[in-house]
């Protein structure tokens, strides 16, 4: 957010100097002398953010072109050397050793992890969304005890994952509460549509909260003038939810999803304790780690690409919402 | 939007350059080197040492550090506590190494993940000056610390694989697979599951994947490291487990069981016979919910036929110098302290850690603490480690994925076998 601040001042400034009048140089002086030591008070940040984000991505970019290390004829390891494409390769077209990689090599699990991963993140944003406006929309009206309530609604996501993993999984246990209170014999840890509907469902319930709370904060800044107003030319409920909350939540609607995209696109946690991955659970970040245990320049690489993968999905996603979001602020201020 | 980038551009590209810059000074990490010249180095150095292991949840590292000082008092030894958590522990030594690390003197590593260090050139071959006498101790122990016929570790504890069963309802456990699977109608009678082992996917499916392959005259890999699975022995093994999920012998539910489950569902009754570790024995007996307290026994794992019992996979640690320490021949004392036979008592009496020196399986004082030691010393006389091998994580993984599909019938047994074969040389076993 800050840093669109300086854009738009700039950018507001730039118009306006063919037409500069004699005492606004001073001004604008100052405001050169300002940036310069602006910048210089950024270094520090700069440096940091260089050394602790910048550094790791290149190393990590740069060890995605080395091969493995792999065992000499006397049994020891010795460097892989350059590897070009290969390790990209390896991942893509899931090629190990020059032919397609067989069942039980992490090579031949990509797409079926990258499916598995937007597959989850599909199912779970569609999931927290449509209930978390639900909530949303209950905790914003006035009713006795609503602040226990907006509190309660919190614990979920205040429970550590890891904690919630393995509440869940004796959930899903054979003999757990689930087949019990149902009354079923369903291998939830065991099977694959059980074991992805168990992790959606966890997961769900752990992110809610999170999304109802945004959504919240959202409703909030519409103001109760204009659903009065709505009632008095006779709008229905209905019309003035699809007319009125939905258009005027937009903005903080997509950024809670954008938020919940990014993280459910990198969810590690909860398939790795309830299923460690089995039965087709397998989400990208796992196999990273995965594969981290049997080679790190063919993890680099894989890392690489999962964060491409990330990177894309969150482009289209604030380019479709950041333009929405500009042309929102300039048609507002225009008014 | 776009104008922010621009403004970005030039500081982003700086910090870039910078970055660069960086990491060539770091050089890449990776694969250490082999035949290095730190093993010859340091060997009569005494001083102060480290041993470093997993958390020490049963106090028995910190008595005998104690005991080791006060005899010692200038080659003193910290002990550097790391998590409860193997994968933790594997990488924290793996980063210790990587590092270069002369503070990881002595350090305590899981039989699966010494010929992986030893490979990397981060551990002390055991030979020369530097030899250990392993004479005394289980054959197959030491199996699990010799990597290309190179002694790297010195066996320390040990575990094995105990067939638990109902004496109430089977008053002579099974000799063989076959007998096993005819009791079961015996646990239909009494409307309870007959067998279960550890059938989850992960690595306790390797070890009884593994069991019921070596049991069966098969193998994972040969003793030169190359897979060899596709055999009609390995079939004859996988099919066993295969056909008796099939048949209902093994519970549908097992397919979901760890170490935990398979105990908990036995403890309340509901099993005929389990395949687990000694640990369950204590619990069993013990446990306030147990039904079984005094109905249950423990026998050597079925083979395939009477005379010999089936081949239980190893679990346990071994104890290794890392080639970095600067104290190798103080070293080398404390491995040997950590491993005598009055250390290796107190392991099984404090921490209920199965010793590696077959002469203390019939020691009295230990078999009235431990009833089930000569029952384990049948087990780990007839074991097979799991497959000795640098590239271990991708090893188990062929092994779990490939069993697992068969088991659930996603596959045939000739397909898995055949995959895990393919699995197991693309992950190096040539």
């Amino acid at each position: 957010m800050s840093t669109e601040v300086p854009a738009r001042t700039r950018a507001k400034a730039a118009p306006k100097s063919p037409r500069q009048m004699p005492g606004r140089e001073s001004a604008d002086r100052k405001l050169v002398t300002q940036g310069r030591w602006a910048s210089v008070l950024l270094l520090p940040t700069l440096i940091l953010l260089a050394v602790v984000i910048i550094y790791p991505v290149v190393n990590a970019i740069i060890m995605s072109f080395q091969n493995d290390a792999g065992l000499s004829s006397s049994g020891f390891f010795v460097q892989g050397g350059f590897a070009g494409v290969d390790n990209y390769v390896h991942w893509l077209a899931q090629q190990c050793n020059g032919v397609s990689c067989p069942p039980g090599t992490l090579g031949s699990q990509f797409w079926g992890a990258m499916a598995t991963t937007f597959l989850f993140t599909v199912a779970t944003v569609v999931l927290e969304t449509v209930l978390g406006f639900w909530m949303a929309i209950i905790m914003a009206r006035s009713f006795r005890g609503r602040s226990v309530i907006r509190a309660a609604v919190l614990v979920p996501w205040a429970i550590p994952t890891a904690v919630t993993a393995k509440l869940w999984f004796f959930i899903f246990a054979f003999q757990g509460i689930a087949n019990t209170l149902f009354n079923t014999h369903i291998l939830w840890t065991g099977s694959e549509w059980p074991a992805r509907w168990a992790i959606i469902i966890s997961d769900t319930w752990k992110t809610t909260p999170f999304m109802a709370l945004l959504i919240l904060a959202g409703l909030q800044l519409i103001p109760d003038e204009v659903y009065e107003a709505a009632k008095v030319d006779g709008a229905s409920s209905f019309q003035r939810f699809t007319q009125i909350t939905l258009p005027l939540v937009r903005p903080a609607l997509m950024v809670a999803i954008l938020f919940r995209v990014l993280d459910a696109l990198r969810m590690y946690d909860l398939p790795a304790i309830m299923t460690q991955g089995a039965n087709n659970t397998t989400t990208l970040s796992i196999l990273v780690v995965d594969q981290i245990r049997q080679g790190f320049n063919s993890a680099a690489a894989l890392s690489t690409i999962t964060f491409l993968v990330i990177f894309i999905v969150a482009f289209i996603f604030v380019r479709f919402l950041g333009a929405n979001a500009v042309g929102a602020a300039t048609s507002s201020g225009k008014k | 939007m776009r104008k922010t980038f621009s403004k970005y551009a030039v500081p982003l590209a700086t910090a870039s350059v910078l970055a660069l810059a960086l990491s060539a000074c770091g050089g890449s990490s990776g694969g250490g080197g082999g035949g290095n010249n730190a093993a010859t180095q340091n060997t009569d150095a005494r001083g102060p040492i480290t041993y470093v292991q997993g958390k020490d949840n049963s106090n028995v590292v910190r008595p005998l550090v104690d005991k080791w000082n006060a005899a010692h008092p200038n080659e003193q030894v910290t002990f550097k506590e790391q998590s409860d958590q193997a994968d933790q522990q594997h990488d924290d030594l793996v980063q210790h190494f990587q590092a270069q690390d002369s503070n990881y003197d002595v350090v305590d590593v899981d039989v699966v993940w010494t010929a992986e260090f030893a490979a990397k050139g981060w551990l002390q071959p055991l030979t020369g000056s530097m030899a250990f006498d392993t004479s005394q101790m289980l054959p197959a122990t030491v199996k699990t610390a010799t990597y290309n016929n190179t002694l790297y570790a010195a066996p320390q504890t040990s575990d094995g694989g105990l067939l638990y069963y109902r004496k109430d309802l089977v008053p002579t456990p099974p000799k063989t697979w076959a007998d096993m699977m005819s009791m079961c109608s015996i646990a239909k009678q009494h409307n309870m599951g007959c067998y279960a082992g550890q059938f989850a996917q992960y690595e306790g499916l390797t070890v009884n994947a593994s069991e019921a392959i070596n049991s069966a005259g098969g193998q994972i890999v040969d003793s030169s490291g190359k897979a060899n699975v596709n055999t009609p022995e390995a079939k004859t093994g996988l099919s066993n487990l295969v056909q008796a999920y099939k048949d209902g012998n093994i519970p549908q539910q097992a397919i979901t069981y760890q170490e935990e489950q398979g105990r908990q569902a036995f403890e309340a009754g509901q099993l005929l016979f389990l395949r687990n570790w000694p640990y369950v024995y204590n619990l069993a007996k013990t446990d306030g919910t147990s039904v079984v307290k005094d109905t249950f026994g423990i026998a050597p794992l079925p083979g395939m036929t009477d005379g010999k019992p089936g081949a239980s996979s190893l679990g346990g640690h071994n104890v290794a110098m890392s080639v970095y320490s600067k104290h190798k021949a103080t070293a080398l004392d404390f491995m040997k302290f950590m491993t005598s036979s009055e250390t290796e008592q107190f392991y099984a009496t404090q921490g209920s850690l199965a010793p590696v020196l077959s002469s203390l399986y019939s020691d009295a004082t230990l078999t009235q603490k431990l009833p089930y030691l000569p029952t384990l010393l049948t087990s780990i006389q007839n074991a097979v480690p799991r497959p000795v091998t640098p590239y271990y994580p991708a090893v188990t993984k062929a092994v779990q994925d490939n069993a697992y599909a068969a088991l659930k019938g996603d596959k045939s047994v000739d397909q898995a076998l055949s995959d895990m074969q393919s699995a197991l040389q693309a992950a190096g076993a040539k």
